[in-house]
């Protein structure tokens, strides 16, 4: 074994000197002149689709969060519970577009890079305590009112500036914005009550008109949605396909395997690791709601329908708009078809696998996770399979990646 | 002390016994090259280099077949960038690799003060140096000592002993303090102390003139909530980056024990004693493999008494409220449940810790790094910082078994002299004994971590410092690396980053 191996090595270093100058001639031609046999598909117009989409489905989630944003406006101005329900649904609407943009994290792009405003706009888990009141676990009955709504000694002044520079600051569960910030403030805690139908938290209206703290939760709850809309038009602004100096320009610019490799990488980790093990297999593990994503609206198996459909997105090059119109074109499947029709085939079946595993988790997530289990695990392994095929085809076209979690 | 030799191959474990298996495998292999070389070379007409004998020298600058697969063939990841040291182990299986992404989640979230809504995060403190383990192993890497009087430590902190060891071993903490200050309280407590460490210039310069400094490192504690410290010991301490924990347990306490000389019975100046820990599971004395004096026996319980110590966490393993004896209130604080720490999360957390890969070498068939590589046998480096071992048995996961690591350790302790002795003992190290660190991942700490403060405490400001931080029974060694050129060094160098 060894010796052959030097062998080979060397044998291989004495060919490549003496092959070196005809190959290097061979490339020149055939760069100049495309393959005349097959009609290649385009790499060029593949990121383009992606960026299309990337930035259709941000501007649906901004559409989404200004009608989210109209619909707190309009329940503090009026704290009926009519208009809290409305805002409530708006929220869950506003989740199913948003839902499909993460499939662009992990890309080394802007909404997860260093300056990238994902911290703000999606962190979780959060701990709720940090925000408003919560039940004191250890006494039935009294609650815990030390978060920033209630604390007007330390905090006398609720503006946007304080709730920035409060998000994450002593701790990463210390979030004071984004989605789930607005989530907890309208719904509230979910203490999974069966007789109530667990439809997640029961936040009461008079939190908004005759309790304590209620002047400063409405404050707060205006705030953060206007937040929301200011990190989505710089995700607006980064992939607007009329900008020229934007991070769409720089991406369309990006070195093709660079690009496969951002790509691939954004949908593997997701599939792989992000969803299927931090947002799902940790709260089947740990048998706790807290764990789940969306745990104040019981929207989680929302969550996972979007993000998947995100991942399913990308990789067949096609979206469907919140209006129903589709936004589509050349894809990183054409490419893999393209390079080995049997890896194509493989990653094909794998990412529908996964979008039906993902279709049969029941609502709500956290009573399914302690007693429909199987269910969730199924829908890890179809993720999880379907991430490490999206390695395999990312090596089909010459790129390596990692779907591993980073830190 | 031994002599420096031309002869050795760089990566026979040297103190006899120790790893046969392993040393006969490498001298086969040996053979076989050289027997090889000397036939294929003047085939290829490069009759230039002899082989008349001085195949030693060939055979140093040749790389071993399978040398940059640093973890073994299934722990080792390929992956030099800023999560070099997070991933997991290649050989997990689909089970352990999602309790893997649990351990992850673990060790990655912050605990808070109980009572809270979270139950199942609350338990911080009331001590506590940080809330998560990532904020100390950030990236899964090293820690380093505050930049500046006043900054937070975050992968740094201080421990101290009254210099008494108790029945099983562990050092005796002030009766205030502990063993260890927490520069962090829940509400309705004072942190014990705020830390800082402010340096002295030594200058110094090698054989051939080059001036270097070394900064050695003064500790200050203000603010005592209890009273002055007087003058205890204080021993800064970094976290380590946290590759191959499970391929260092997985090593047979024998291999360890084999290559043990305590009281240097070979004459070579190197005496490399083991640490025999209490090991809480087994309730009874074994083998230390972890921490900067080998003081933790198993990845597990390194793990737990992080929770206990770092965080204030209790656990199956340590059941009981981090709290020195004459802490004023501290055992009456409001606890997260008993333990705090439930029996699977710690589970999760020792798979977690005990499988993140080892990043493969880089440029390990570079000329300079393996001239490097030579140098570091030359200079008998490599008599504690054993290259190479086979992994025996695991209980955290079977790809960890059977396999040929390099970790550039021994695992025992080692006299480091004067400059660093901290005065602290532990179990059977002295105050003036380390456990030799391992050095696989040393040269990605920039990367991940974007310092390069090494040894104990940070005092090192790269890899030149800290050789040259060596005394005791390392000062050999780091005379003849100041004698070395400035070619010289700079290949050591070379070869201690590609790690």
């Amino acid at each position: 074994m060894f010796t052959t191996l030097i062998l080979m090595r060397t044998l291989y270093l004495a060919t490549a000197a003496l092959v070196a100058m005809p190959l290097l001639l061979v490339a020149c031609d055939s760069s100049d002149d495309p393959d005349p046999v097959v009609d290649p598909i385009d790499t060029a117009a593949v990121f383009a689709t992606y960026a299309d989409i990337v930035f259709a489905s941000y501007e649906d989630s901004y559409d989404a969060a200004i009608a989210l944003d109209q619909a707190i406006d309009a329940f503090i101005a009026n704290p009926t519970q009519a208009n809290f329900d409305v805002a409530k649904q708006a929220w869950l609407d506003s989740n199913e577009p948003y839902g499909q943009t993460e499939a662009y994290r992990f890309s080394n792009g802007p909404i997860d890079d260093e300056d990238g405003p994902e911290g703000l706009l999606n962190a979780w888990p959060l701990d709720e305590g940090y925000i408003d009141y919560v039940a004191d676990p250890s006494n039935p009955g009294q609650f815990i009112r030390m978060g920033i709504v209630n604390d007007a000694t330390t905090y006398p002044t609720i503006d946007a500036q304080l709730l920035v520079d409060l998000n994450e600051a002593g701790g990463e569960k210390n979030i004071s914005t984004g989605y789930h910030a607005v989530e907890f403030l309208l719904f509230g805690q979910d203490f999974n009550d069966a007789t109530t139908g667990d439809t997640g938290g029961q936040r009461p209206v008079t939190d908004y008109t005759t309790d304590a703290d209620a002047e400063r939760r409405k404050q707060y709850l205006g705030l953060v949605s206007d937040q929301l809309l200011a990190n989505l038009q710089e995700m607006l602004d980064a992939w607007d396909p009329n900008g020229s100096s934007n991070y769409r320009a720089t991406f369309l610019a990006l070195d093709t395997n660079e690009a496969l490799a951002n790509v691939f990488t954004g949908i593997g980790t997701l599939a792989k690791s992000e969803l299927a093990v931090e947002r799902m297999f940790v709260a089947v593990d740990n048998q706790d709601q807290e764990d789940e994503h969306s745990c104040f609206s019981d929207n989680t198996d929302r969550d996972i329908v979007t993000n998947q459909q995100g991942v399913a997105n990308v990789y067949r090059g096609t979206y469907t708009r919140t209006d129903g119109s589709v936004v589509s074109g050349p894809s990183l499947a054409d490419l893999v078809a393209e390079a080995d029709p049997t890896v194509a085939a493989t990653v094909d079946a794998s990412v529908a696998a996964a979008l039906a595993a993902v279709d049969l988790i029941p609502d709500p997530f956290d009573q399914a996770l302690i007693n429909n289990q199987q269910v969730i695990l199924d829908a890890v392994q179809a993720l999880q399979t379907q991430g490490d095929n999206f390695v395999a085809a990312a090596a089909a076209l010459g790129v390596s990646i990692n779907n591993e979690l980073p830190d | 002390m031994r002599a420096p030799t031309r002869h050795s191959t760089s990566a026979r474990p040297r103190r006899r016994e120790g790893g046969e298996g392993v040393a006969l495998y490498l001298g086969m292999k040996t053979l076989l090259l050289r027997l090889f070389a000397c036939a294929l070379i003047p085939v290829l007409s490069w009759g230039f280099i002899a082989c008349d004998g001085a195949g030693e020298d060939l055979n140093a600058l040749v790389a071993e077949p399978g040398e940059e697969l640093s973890g073994g063939a299934r722990g080792t990841i390929f992956n030099s960038g800023a999560n070099a040291f997070g991933l997991p182990s290649p050989g997990l299986d689909n089970q352990e690799e999602l309790f893997f992404g649990v351990g992850n989640s673990f060790f990655n979230q912050s605990w808070v003060s109980a009572p809270a809504s979270t139950t199942a995060r609350d338990g911080l403190g009331p001590f506590f140096n940080a809330r998560a383990c990532s904020s100390c192993h950030f990236k899964d890497g090293r820690g380093r000592p505050p930049a500046f009087p006043g900054e937070r430590p975050t992968g740094w902190l201080v421990r101290t002993s009254v210099g008494s060891l108790d029945a099983q071993g562990n050092p005796v903490g002030d009766e205030r303090y502990g063993t260890q200050i927490q520069d962090a309280a829940n509400n309705g407590f004072p942190a014990e102390a705020a830390l800082a460490v402010t340096y002295e210039e030594i200058p110094g310069q090698f054989a051939d003139g080059t001036p270097y400094s070394l900064r050695r490192p003064t500790i200050t504690v203000s603010d005592e909530a209890y009273g002055p410290l007087g003058t205890l010991p204080l021993s800064g301490r970094t976290a380590n980056h946290l590759s191959g924990m499970g391929l260092l347990e997985a090593i047979p306490e024998a291999t360890i024990l084999a290559l043990a000389d305590p009281d240097d019975m070979d004459g070579d100046g190197i005496s490399g004693r083991a640490n025999m820990v209490w090991n809480v599971r087994e309730q009874r004395r074994t083998l230390g493999r972890f921490g900067w004096k080998a003081e933790q026996p198993t990845v597990e319980q390194q793990v737990a008494s992080a929770f206990h110590g770092d965080m204030g966490l209790t656990s199956a393993l340590f059941p009981e409220e981090n709290c020195a004896p004459a802490s004023p209130g501290c055992t009456d604080a409001p606890t997260g449940g008993s333990p705090e720490v439930e029996e699977k999360g710690l589970s999760r957390v020792t798979l977690y810790s005990g499988s993140l890969a080892v990043p493969a070498r880089r440029d390990w068939q570079e000329p300079a790094v393996l001239r490097g590589k030579a140098l570091f046998a030359q200079l008998g480096c490599a008599n504690c910082h054993v290259p190479k071992f086979e992994t025996g048995t695991s209980t955290i996961a079977a790809s960890h078994e059977n396999q040929v690591i390099r970790p550039y350790t021994d695992l025992l302790l080692h006299d480091m002299g004067d400059g660093l002795a901290d005065g602290l003992e532990t179990f059977d190290a002295s105050g003036r004994e380390w456990r030799t660190p391992p050095l696989w991942g040393l040269g990605l700490i920039q990367t991940v971590n974007g310092h390069m403060e090494l040894l104990h405490d940070g005092r090192a400001r790269g890899v030149v410092e800290a050789i040259l931080w060596h005394g005791g029974e390392a000062e050999a060694s780091r005379e003849q690396f100041r004698q070395l050129s400035q070619a010289e060094r700079d290949d050591l160098v070379r070869f201690l980053h590609s790690l």
